[in-house]
């Protein structure tokens, strides 16, 4: 009895102990799961905002869509800058299988030359990802996309995609004005909203592609789509749609760009054409010009040094950029300031021996008619554009009232207002001389400073403005090159105009005026070859600037030498008089006399904007009188 | 007329008495506690297989066989068991050193033994049933609370296999042989001292462990602590897992709406870390509903041990439900990052063979310790 008993009792005990330290267990167990529900309420959460972000960022990835580039157009709805599709040929590693012998392939099939081969493969590893398109060729001609298609079943991994890029259809007379874009640089990259550019290869370098990036851009759309692990596009989720960029229209007409191209072919100069009511520059012509098409896809570095390199520096935009001595030209200005100064009358005359000498002192300073014209008042001295009358002028002005009256016609500033890299010129005065060179001024500068000469240096772009606000007896409009940006009219008034300039008696625009007129028509007019069988009033200028020194980087070569010694033939000039529809400024490098070489540009240049103008005027004048006349008959019964 | 309908009445009714539960050895609470569990995973299966038929009808299919297993097993009385369960611990034993030297690798490791044409299972499996019968066997024969020789005895027989399951490598399987006899061992009455003592010891002895880790396994202690350090390779999983987990908030981003787990960026995301699946996919509120179940699971396993009326029974229900819970907290808190990423699987959720049929033959023992008391005689 007593073992069974001692079993009973010990089966009891072993029943009770295993009953605590089931208890132990439970609660252990609650314990530990109370553990692991604490750890889920902190991940899920507490911690849920950085989970659900980390989550989405894993499944979404964010493409670009980059927006169509806005058109340039000239004034006439004339395209200048569009957009041109290419074709480029694409391979998906992934879809490709054998990615060698699809190359072989494509490179038999195209007739491409055996060391593409090497070019090739390298161009189908730069994908990181296997399903991604790697870019093997670009601007695929039309043979070569039949061949392709009728391939097609040969050559797996392999598409042809579209890709739109800029096109010029006036590279080579609009390619300073306009600009042009190029692949986006290392340089570039820090000027610009990198997020708005991701899916864009290209931005605006220069010129109007430059000035006005921002608005023929656009604003870059985003896909999200949602992927796999793998990082495959599985859908998309939404899309914002990209906003295509700004067309843009020009104050440029192309035909009067085309036309100044062609007067200034073969030459070295500048020609810019403004409308002086508005300040719309109707032509901006520098010579000689190349193709901005090549720099588009990225010019090769041996068409680039050659251009570079290039004696007659083709990349350099001579409107907008190039200095030279505005000459004789800035003559009816300085006329207009010795009448403001009261320094002069229109009456008032000189005597001109053929020289002009600072009292105390023996040098002579030449007119260009070694004789002399004699006695010459204001509007003789600038139809014969006589050096002697400017000379006294300049000296009984001073340079500092010299200098801060021609600063009111935009001399040593640059007022444009989206002319992209315009130079600002030098307008010179005492403080700018002591800044410069440490040196006071002599008032012999002052005298060459009269006649534009000396330290004086203006752009075309400049010369035109002068000219134009001459034309505008004074008022002001800010030289500019857009006319709408997408709907947005581009028109005066601009802020930043300067004042106008107000003469006490404004009588004397119209002897300015006249003289100027004078030189294209009187007898003794320096323009008055190009003035002749004039159907309309024009006034003129001509300039002949001398040219001393030698650039530093020109070879020696005697022929060549001598002709870049020659002066720079200059004129501006403004008509109709009374009604001033067109100020335009001619440059032409080493042309020799401006009367000569630049009249007859300015003359070609203002007839083919006047006269259609007036021919249908006249037309529609003649269809009036007849309707008239036949209005008449009838009722007088004839 | 009516008297044969109500003899056939009378005779059904006693049928219906005759067939109860306790007659079938199952136990309705642990059935539903089953049932619930296994039906909801599947249906996060379904989402976490990539919406795949196949894959939810195979885990059916598995589960139909485990719960016939487990129905067989609760027809043996707990006496047969503690008889056979040495002659069960020799030849799986065996077993094991046969793996180590001719079993089949696969994913870098020797676990299966495949009996050419007929079978290829994992005899480690086995070993989680055989390790806590034979101590429960051994220990029932004790005078209890167990005295040092008898823990001697226990630990020279969890040694062996645990060693040789180690050895595979195996680290989860290994660990979760260990804890069913070590439980065992506790649930004997083991004094609190000696616990006491011996995690101390282990406490002690950790920097031992540590040398003798494989290399992966130090690899995936040291990706734990900071799973940014490798977060292509090893530190892939933990942070995958957790962004899931995290991602999902308290209600979870619905049935088959996880973008982790669709988008394949949650690895072994219909076996080891299906949990992860659940989380992200029915939240905070699935994840306790989830833990309700197994807690409700527990909970009944252990009333049903305490009602065995034999030691063996007792000790060996008791320390199934142990393992089972030591399954359940070792995936949840790898899936949930407070834990190295060792192969232990969800229960009754993650997808795969053996693991779930070993799990309802643990339930099928527990439900025979239950059942048979009545029946059998003391």
């Amino acid at each position: 009895m007593r073992p069974r008993r001692a079993t009973l009792k010990d089966s009891e005990q072993q029943a009770r102990i295993f009953r605590r330290r089931s208890i132990v267990a439970a609660l252990f167990v609650l314990i530990m799961f109370s553990g692991l529900i604490g750890r889920m309420v902190w991940l899920q959460v507490v911690q849920h905002d950085i989970f659900i972000t980390r989550s989405d960022k894993n499944r979404m990835r964010v493409e670009p869509l980059p927006p169509n580039r806005g058109l340039i157009f000239d004034r006439n709805h004339e395209v200048l800058a569009e957009n041109r599709p290419t074709y480029n040929l694409t391979l998906v590693r992934e879809q490709a299988g054998d990615v060698g012998q699809t190359i072989d392939r494509l490179i038999n099939i195209l007739g491409l030359p055996e060391d593409q081969h090497e070019v090739l493969t390298q161009r189908s590893r730069e994908r990181l990802r296997s399903y991604e398109p790697a870019l093997l060729l670009s601007d695929l001609t039309e043979e070569q996309i039949a061949e392709i298609a009728v391939n097609r079943y040969r050559l797996p991994g392999v598409e042809v995609e579209a890709q739109l890029i800029r096109y010029y259809p006036d590279g080579e007379w609009m390619s300073h004005v306009l600009g042009y874009v190029g692949r986006i640089s290392q340089e570039d990259q820090q000027r610009i909203d990198t997020s708005n550019y991701a899916g864009t290869h290209f931005i605006g370098k220069t010129g109007i592609e430059r000035f006005y990036e921002d608005e023929l851009h656009g604003k870059a759309g985003v896909k999200r789509v949602e992927t796999n692990a793998r990082g495959r596009v599985l859908r998309e989720i939404d899309r914002t749609p990209p906003q295509p960029g700004k067309n843009l229209t020009l104050t440029l007409d192309s035909k009067l760009q085309k036309l100044g191209h062609d007067l200034l072919k073969g030459k070295r100069g500048a020609i810019v054409a403004i409308e002086p009511a508005t300040g719309a520059i109707l032509a901006m012509v520098s010579e000689p010009g190349f193709d901005n098409n090549k720099f588009v896809t990225g010019i090769d570095t041996k068409s680039y040094a050659a251009l570079r390199d290039d004696i007659d520096i083709p990349l350099y935009n001579r409107a907008a950029r190039g200095q030279y001595p505005p000459a004789s030209t800035v003559k009816p200005y300085m006329a207009s300031a010795g009448l403001e100064y009261g320094l002069i009358t229109p009456s008032d005359t000189v005597y001109d021996p053929g020289y002009y000498q600072l009292p105390n002192d023996s040098r002579r300073y030449r007119n260009w008619l070694r004789w002399g014209h004699g006695r010459v008042d204001m509007k003789r001295a600038i139809t014969v554009s006589n050096d002697t009358y400017f000379f006294t002028l300049a000296h009984r002005m001073g340079i500092d009232r010299l200098s801060s009256f021609m600063h009111k016609y935009g001399f040593g500033e640059d007022h444009s207002l989206d002319v992209w890299g315009a130079g600002s010129g030098l307008m010179p005065s005492r403080d700018w001389k002591r800044g410069r060179y440490n040196q006071v001024w002599y008032p012999g500068e002052t005298l060459s400073v009269g006649i534009g000469q000396g330290y004086w240096l203006a752009t075309p772009l400049q010369m035109a403005t002068a000219v134009a606000v001459m034309a505008n007896k004074g008022k002001w409009v800010r030289p500019h090159l857009a006319m709408e940006v997408g709907d947005k009219k581009i028109a005066p008034p601009f802020e930043n105009t300067p004042d106008d300039i107000k003469l006490d008696n404004s009588h004397w625009w119209d002897l300015i005026h006249d003289a100027m007129e004078n030189v294209m028509t009187g007898s003794e007019g320096s323009g008055r070859a190009s003035g002749r069988n004039l159907q309309y009033r024009m006034g003129g200028k001509s300039g002949t600037a001398q040219v001393f020194t030698l650039g530093q980087k020109e070879k020696y070569n005697a022929s060549e030498l001598e002709e870049r010694l020659h002066d720079h033939a200059l004129f501006t000039a403004f008509a109709p008089v009374d009604d001033p529809k067109i100020a335009v400024a001619v440059i032409v490098e080493n042309g020799g006399g401006g009367s000569r070489v630049a009249a007859p540009i300015a003359r070609e240049m203002l007839d083919a904007w006047i006269l259609p103008t007036m021919k249908s005027s006249e037309e529609a004048q003649r269809h009036a009188r007849q309707n008239e006349n036949t209005a008449q008959r009838i009722a007088t019964g004839d | 007329m009516i008297d044969y309908w109500q003899r056939v009445y009378r005779r059904s009714r006693r049928h219906y008495q005759r067939l109860s539960w306790r007659t079938l050895h199952l136990d309705p609470w642990l059935l539903l506690a089953l049932l619930t569990i296994v039906t909801g995973g599947l249906i996060v299966l379904y989402s976490a297989g990539g919406e795949s038929t196949y894959l939810v009808e195979a885990q059916a299919l598995r589960f139909c066989a485990a719960f016939l297993v487990m129905l067989l097993i609760a027809q043996f009385s707990p006496r047969t068991m503690q008889r056979l369960a040495w002659f069960f611990y020799i030849v799986v034993t065996l077993m094991l050193v046969a793996v180590d030297v001719i079993g089949t690798h696969a994913m870098g490791a020797q676990r299966w033994l495949t009996i050419p044409g007929v079978i290829r299972f994992q005899p480690s499996e086995l070993m989680k049933l055989a390790m806590p019968m034979t101590i429960a066997a051994y220990l029932s024969r004790r005078v209890l609370p167990p005295g040092w020789l008898d823990l001697m005895v226990c630990l020279l027989l969890m040694g062996l296999p645990v060693g040789l399951i180690a050895n595979q490598p195996d680290l989860g399987t290994s660990m979760l042989v260990a804890a069913s006899g070590v439980f065992v061992v506790l649930l004997a009455g083991l004094s609190w001292r000696f616990i006491a003592m011996c995690a101390a010891f282990g406490i002690a002895a950790m920097p031992l462990l540590w040398f003798n880790m494989h290399q992966y396994q130090r690899q995936r202690v040291l990706t734990l602590l900071n799973p940014e350090s490798d977060p292509l390779g090893a530190g892939w999983n933990i942070i995958q897992s957790k962004t899931a987990i995290g991602s999902g908030g308290i209600h979870g981003k619905g049935w088959m709406q996880g973008t982790q787990s669709q988008l394949e960026f949650l690895p072994e995301r219909h076996t080891d870390f299906i949990g992860a699946v659940l989380g992200e996919e029915f939240g905070l509120i699935g994840m306790v509903v989830l833990m309700s179940c197994y807690l409700l699971l527990i909970w009944r396993g252990l009333y049903m041990a305490n009602q065995a009326h034999d030691t063996f029974g007792r000790l060996l229900g008791g320390s199934l439900v142990l393992t089972f819970f030591v399954y359940v907290f070792v995936n949840v808190g790898m899936v949930s990052g407070v834990l190295p990423v060792v192969g232990v699987p969800l229960p009754l959720i993650s997808y795969g063979g053996t693991a779930s049929v070993t799990l309802m033959a643990g339930f099928g023992m527990l439900m025979a310790v239950f059942t048979h008391h009545k029946i059998t005689p003391r």
